[in-house]
């Protein structure tokens, strides 16, 4: 059976959606199935328009920590997120959105990239995919 | 990605880095078919490593790695039994 990892995205950080989306892509690249489940403020960043708009978890400073971050990545050419999106979902990789976050937040489905979502769901899902995982992580 | 007139399909990473081509290299053996024949052509170095690492987890004949001053060259076989690509 192919092995399988499961990822919490909870943090909406800049810097931690890019680490959720290397290792996932990594994992599946490595030929996992993989399950990324966006809940808290890691689901904010599947609102239409809010990949990008994470601040960075240490040394933001208003905004210039990131603009400094992403010049960087451009120089060192990081692929985008939304490039790593799309190969996560190219790759076959699922994207869960937790259904109780949604109402918590007030966040409707149209306003979420619907597009992208396999499936919504709440705690029972996750733990099903995780009993099914090798490797889990909360980031 | 391209197919060369060999019918060997070419994926160029030069100039990328972590984790593209290692995603790259699993796009292109999701869409080969069985007996298909990969290159991976690119300069990050832990991808050199790390892709022959996921074709073994993906029960995929390395045919070879090659160094050479500032980039590596990697061959896959797809298995005319194609395992879980």
């Amino acid at each position: 059976m192919t092995e399988k990892a499961t990822i919490i995205v909870h943090s909406g950080d800049f810097d931690k959606i890019y680490s959720a989306f290397i290792i996932g892509n990594g994992a599946l690249a490595m030929g996992m199935d993989v399950s990324m489940y966006f809940t808290f403020f890691g689901l904010e960043r599947l609102k239409k328009g809010g990949l990008n708009k994470g601040k960075l978890s240490r040394m933001h400073f208003l905004g210039l920590g990131k603009w400094m971050i992403n010049r960087k990545m451009n120089k060192v050419n990081v692929r985008s997120l939304e490039g790593m999106l799309s190969d996560f979902v190219e790759l076959g990789g699922k994207i869960l959105a937790c259904d109780m976050t949604m109402e918590i937040m007030g966040i409707k489905k149209e306003d979420l990239r619907e597009e992208v979502i396999t499936e919504y769901c709440s705690v029972g899902t996750y733990v099903k995919e995780v009993k099914e995982s090798t490797m889990t992580l909360f980031i | 990605m391209s197919v060369d007139s060999n019918n060997v399909i070419k994926v160029d990473c030069l100039g990328e880095t972590c984790p593209v081509p290692l995603v790259e290299a699993r796009k292109a053996i999701r869409k080969a078919l069985p007996g298909d024949i990969i290159e991976i052509i690119g300069n990050h170095e832990s991808s050199k490593k790390e892709i022959p690492m996921a074709v073994e987890a993906l029960g995929l004949e390395l045919l070879s790695v090659e160094e050479k001053t500032d980039n590596w060259l990697i061959r896959i076989k797809i298995p005319k039994e194609k395992s879980k690509s």
